[in-house]
């Protein structure tokens, strides 16, 4: 549960809606205009093709005690007091090591190679931009929109088709899934969300 | 770093720091948040809830941030896409959170409409082939050319040796000027994708129960207790629907049960799939009926009063036990059964089908025998059942009802001399010098005037071209084509249409991209590509699958070299010398014809389908205030638009003075006409073998006459006493058409639909739908094998047509089907659709945010096929169809598709049997992504009545590449 007063942004992916349509990874592609071979969102399908399929959109998460901030050699990541994880591309050395820790594969790199670097990690921002001043050129450039300081939350939840991804705070958004699973007389589990937000409970 | 389209300008505030934007508010952190959740919440639950938190002050440094409304281009859902522009440039798309059809959700294809506006791989300027090359030509020579070039087939050949395929791509206006063109060019040699959609969804659904279109709404499905869905698949093919569906599956817990012979991604949400053989669909819903007339579950209060012919259905369906449905479908009988039960216990139950029922040789069969089902459940004419068909292309339902189509004229009118009459009343057109710009074709001693001919379908095109002269029913071959918004790859035999591109003396492209026709064929001359823009370029209306019209604003200026549809056509006109005809009415501006002249031209004669009473200014009125509309009933409380159902879905009777709210569900007899209530449409007469065609004793809330009555004519009103009713200048105007015998269908001051809904009668009548089409090659619907089809043993007792000449085109049925071609080609091919991309992929395959997102063409083969095959996951191989072309395509082994059965979608194109032809597009206008078409081995087969091409059931082989 959020601490009183204080709003903890999260995402929560209801599989039993997502139909894999991926309008949240070209909202993103579009929105934030993450080029080719980059993507901040994607979607994950189990059981391609037989009963029991079932798919998830996975992004990062901005996890409670975010792994990619405790192994980053160059302490580029910080958490806003809304707990969404951002980072600093012009700290970032392009070493990897937050992919190899983060559960959901978030972090993403415009090269690969053995030798010198990845290039600077982009990754979903919650469309929160980054440590440059809100809305600038530079932060756009960097980070994409800012959807936060304008008062709207991400876009890929935002235009979900089905209303499987959501965002806010995660008082809010648990409210919705359970109302939900109420309704259904079931539930399978709000995907993602033990590994990213129980731990702490934050 | 971030590659930026957007010239470095962030848009949005400037705020100092997200504390003091949100201090502006007052409002805390947690609050902001917490609110936007709520919202989320509400959207959730589908509810009306607004509290999202918007910037309240647009961007301070740039320009000014303005907003458009627009809807989706895509599909027929009719998503709103709200367009952010600043300075010209249209730099971001928020969610339309209003739009009571969307609530602002998108698909892939509609989260990423914005990059139209880019246009990196748009056709830049008009284009023409000198020696094998595209070479940038100007408009003025391009028209002068390609108008020269007509004026000559026309004087050699005759009108109908040209043929304008036009576009579900048109907003309504340039739909029904298109049709207007083609007639004051002189041809019915006028089509466009419908007819390869939902043509014999249009044909028997209208000759079921009067109107061809889906009966309820997307939203409406909230109101279903189950959804029977069959040969389709929304969750890639129509997203955004499945917001409705899956509403009614959480929350009434109805029964979302999927018919496919593909384990889709809408039959992964699904309670129950039913996996049956393609083509044969008559066979199952048959075989779903035996279980339910054994144990009596239909609806026999509904049957008697409003259903004619259903004891000839009894007839059919007693052959139809579990056990021959089994041996035809492959479905188990109790599974069967079961599916019947559900659907008995859980009533309304709404029945959605898509091209897997539409696209066969006897495509007409399955949509009526569809419809039987809903008549024999009782399932019409009531909220939350109907038959929801989900039309395709953003407008497909609107360029069908303004008539861009070979068999009629807008409206469905037809091509009868009345029918011209009707619409050269509208025009104020001289009637005989419309005929006069037709041929007139002397064959076997007989005069045709071509007039009232049907033309050739989009389907058969190439056969116009192909066809040996003297086996075609119009006075000479096709010899100029001109592709007006259309993939080519969307249709099948593409081996033959290379050869037909090759053989025409001229092929005309005009689209925002160069599409497949620009590199199929090896053409060195005679060929031209002509840019026209998007619907984001322009303004206009567009029809939704449920009926509903919705406006759209002009978002950015139209790009590059590109002019907007209506103009070219105007262009063309000043070139034939008809533009003071045919524009007489409507202002020109420049070279631009009057988006709202046109709209209001069309409500001056579209009375069939009450497309009269959405003039532009109620259109833009719903637009406007798009949150005044209840998200279920679709219908606005207060406000300026109050009792309306949103966006007037047709039929929207009488003049726009009358005011009608518009008919949100059809054939619901609880409401009162004047409140959009409607009953079955007396269509097929009031008597047939001395049996009653009308209503029995039924009739819908408050009408006058309480009982089945025929369609209204001048003289019923004079019968009725109620002419009276007419004013001076209705009766005036029924006068000057046809006295007594004009209709509500005819009369243009809409006095008569105006009078029969004053006393709460439908326009058209109160009769019986009809179980039995007694016009149609098979009046009662019945399964027949496909013509390539693997199963011999079933061509016997279920064989297909005889062969025949009809829409001016010979056309093969069995002498195709008695060739054996299951030894070499033993596996069952069909095709569909993906998510990301639309139609043939032109447009889509060109935005890099989709193009990303599926690289390859690829065939689903079942695993076990695939090993007897010695097919390896992700490998390439050869895909070969019987009539002799082949394609290398990359495997896909998935459980997805049965054994024996294999799947392509069909949006690729631009290779072509294994070669790449990107160098073929103009520079700089080639998709990011290329691949192999599915109908190029997707081979003939048309429907026995629409022209519907057959592209969900023929043979291929597959081998290692």
């Amino acid at each position: 549960m959020a601490l009183e007063g204080k709003a903890r942004a999260k995402f929560l992916v209801d599989a039993e809606r997502c139909i894999e349509c991926n309008a949240c990874v070209t909202a993103c592609k579009n929105e934030n205009e993450v080029p080719w071979g980059i993507n901040r969102r994607r979607v994950v399908t189990i059981e391609d093709g037989k009963p029991g399929e079932r798919s998830i959109s996975v992004a990062c998460m901005h996890c409670s005690d975010a792994p990619c901030m405790a192994v980053c050699p160059v302490d580029v990541f910080y958490q806003t007091e809304d707990g969404i994880v951002l980072h600093s591309k012009d700290l970032c050395i392009g070493c990897g090591y937050c992919f190899y820790a983060c559960p959901f594969g978030a972090p993403q790199f415009p090269q690969a190679g053995n030798f010198g670097s990845r290039g600077k990690m982009d990754k979903c921002t919650f469309c929160a931009g980054g440590p440059e001043e809100d809305n600038s050129t530079a932060e756009f450039s960097k980070y994409g929109r800012n959807r936060i300081a304008e008062g709207k939350l991400p876009i890929c939840a935002e235009m979900c088709s089905t209303k499987a991804l959501l965002a806010g705070d995660g008082s809010e958004v648990a409210d919705i899934y359970r109302q939900r699973v109420v309704n259904r007389g079931f539930g399978s589990g709000a995907w993602g969300w033990g590994t990213a937000y129980e731990k702490k409970g934050a | 770093m971030l590659r930026k389209k957007t010239n470095g300008v962030a848009k949005g505030p400037r705020a100092g720091s997200l504390l003091s934007s949100l201090a502006a508010k007052t409002m805390d952190r947690r609050g902001f948040l917490a609110a936007s959740g709520v919202t989320v919440g509400g959207l959730a639950a589908l509810s009306l809830t607004s509290g999202r938190v918007e910037a309240a002050t647009p961007s301070t440094g740039g320009g000014e941030v303005v907003r458009k409304k627009s809807v989706c281009t895509h599909c027929s859902v009719g998503c709103t896409v709200m367009a952010e522009i600043q300075n010209g440039t249209w730099i971001g798309q928020e969610p339309g959170w209003d739009s009571p059809f969307n609530l602002g959700a998108h698909c892939a294809k509609g989260a990423s409409v914005r990059e139209s506006a880019h246009g990196e791989r748009r056709l830049k300027y008009p284009m023409k082939m000198v020696g094998g090359q595209w070479q940038k030509i100007s408009w003025d020579e391009a028209i002068n050319e390609i108008g020269d070039k007509m004026q000559q087939i026309r004087e050699e050949s005759g009108p109908d040796s040209v043929y304008w395929l036009g576009s579900a791509k048109f907003s309504n206006e340039q739909s029904y000027l298109f049709r207007k063109f083609a007639a004051y060019w002189g041809t019915n040699n006028v089509d466009h994708q419908a007819r390869i959609c939902h043509s014999t969804t249009v044909a028997g659904v209208a000759n079921t129960w009067g109107y061809g279109a889906m009966t309820n709404s997307y939203n409406d499905i909230h109101n279903s207790q189950a959804i029977f869905l069959i040969g389709g698949n929304p969750a890639e093919a129509h997203p955004v629907s499945l917001l409705h569906l899956l509403k009614a599956k959480e929350e009434n817990n109805a029964p979302l049960i999927v018919c496919d012979p593909r384990f889709t991604r809408t039959a992964a949400h699904a309670d129950e799939y039913v996996r049956f053989r393609p083509g044969s669909d008559v066979a199952l819903v048959w075989g779903l009926l035996w279980h339910i007339f054994e144990n009596s579950w239909e609806d026999k209060e509904f049957i008697r009063t409003r259903v004619y012919g259903m004891d000839d259905i009894r007839q059919e369906v007693k052959k139809w036990n579990p056990e021959e449905v089994e041996r035809v479908t492959g479905v188990p009988g109790a599974q069967l059964e079961r599916v019947a039960r559900t659907l008995a216990n859980n009533r309304p139950g709404t029945v959605i089908w898509c091209m897997g029922g539409t696209q066969h040789t006897n495509g007409n069969n399955n949509t009526r025998a569809y419809c039987v089902l809903q008549l024999a459940l009782g399932n019409m004419g009531v909220a939350g059942g109907g038959t929801n068909i989900f039309r395709g292309h953003d407008n497909v339902q609107g360029a069908t009802d303004l008539g861009v189509l070979a068999d009629t004229l807008p409206g469905y009118y037809g091509l009868a001399a009345g029918s011209w009459a009707h619409w050269a009343r509208v025009w104020e057109e001289d009637l005989d010098w419309l005929k006069g710009r037709f041929a007139v074709w002397d064959k076997d001693g007989k005069s045709r005037a071509m007039m009232n001919e049907k033309g050739i379908p989009v389907s058969r095109w190439i056969d116009g071209v192909l066809e040996a002269k003297e086996n075609l029913e119009q006075p000479d071959n096709t010899r100029a084509m001109v592709l007006w918004g259309h993939a080519p790859n969307s249709q099948t035999r593409m081996l033959e249409m290379k050869e037909a591109m090759e053989k025409l003396d001229l092929l005309v492209v005009v689209d925002p991209f160069p599409t497949v026709s620009a590199v199929l064929h090896d053409r060195k001359e005679g060929a031209y590509l002509l840019p026209a823009t998007t619907q984001f370029e322009t303004s206009g209306s567009v029809t939704a699958s449920n009926r509903s019209l919705q406006w759209r604003e002009k978002v950015v200026e139209p790009l590059f070299d590109s002019k907007v549809d209506h103009e070219i056509m105007k262009l063309f006109a000043d070139k034939f010398g008809f533009t003071d005809r045919m524009f007489r009415n409507i202002a020109i501006n420049g070279d631009e014809p009057s988006i709202e002249d046109i709209t209001r031209e069309f409500n001056r004669g579209m009375w069939t389908i009450g497309y009269t009473g959405q003039s532009p200014e109620r259109l833009k009125k719903h637009m406007k205030y798009q949150h005044h509309f209840d998200k279920t009933t679709l219908r606005a409380v207060g406000g300026p638009c109050d009792g309306d159902y949103y966006g007037l879905p047709w039929p929207s009777w009488g003049t726009p003075e009358m005011n009608h709210p518009g008919t949100a569900n059809l054939y619901d007899m609880s409401l009162p006409v004047s409140k959009g209530g409607l009953t079955f449409r007396a269509r097929f007469g009031v008597e047939r073998n001395g049996e009653n065609l009308l209503a029995d004793g039924v009739y819908s809330k408050n009408s006058e006459i309480k009982d089945g009555y025929p369609e209204f004519t001048m003289q019923m009103l004079m019968d009725l006493g109620w002419d009276g009713d007419l004013t001076a200048e209705e009766r005036a105007s029924i006068d000057a058409v046809a006295g007594p015998e004009t209709n509500w269908k005819t009369d243009l001051s809409g006095g008569i639909q105006r009078v029969a809904i004053k006393h709460e009668c439908a326009p058209f009548g109160n009769a019986k739908a009809r179980a039995i089409v007694w016009n149609f090659p098979d009046p009662v619907p019945l399964h027949r094998e496909p013509l390539y089809t693997s199963r011999r043993d079933l061509v016997e007792d279920y064989p297909t047509y005889e062969d025949k000449t009809f829409w001016r085109v010979p056309t093969l049925y069995e002498s195709i089907q008695k060739k054996d071609f299951s030894k070499d080609f033993p596996i069952i091919l069909t095709s569909g659709r993906l998510v990301e991309y639309e139609g043939g992929g032109d447009e889509t395959r060109s935005n890099p945010w989709l193009a990303e997102l599926q690289q390859d063409m690829f065939i689903e083969v079942n695993p076990r096929d695939a090993n007897n095959m010695n097919i390896r996951d992700g490998k390439d191989v050869w895909v070969s169809g019987p009539e002799g072309a082949r394609i290398k395509v990359k495997a896909m082994v998935t459980e997805r598709v049965g054994e024996g059965v294999a799947f392509m979608p069909f949006h690729f194109g631009g290779h072509l049997e294994g070669k790449d032809l990107r160098d073929k597009y103009p520079k700089g206008s080639d998709p990011y992504v290329l691949g192999e078409s599915t109908n190029t081995v997707q081979t003939y087969g048309y429907d026995s009545v629409t022209q519907m091409q057959e592209t969900k059931c023929t043979l291929c082989s597959i081998m290692p590449a």
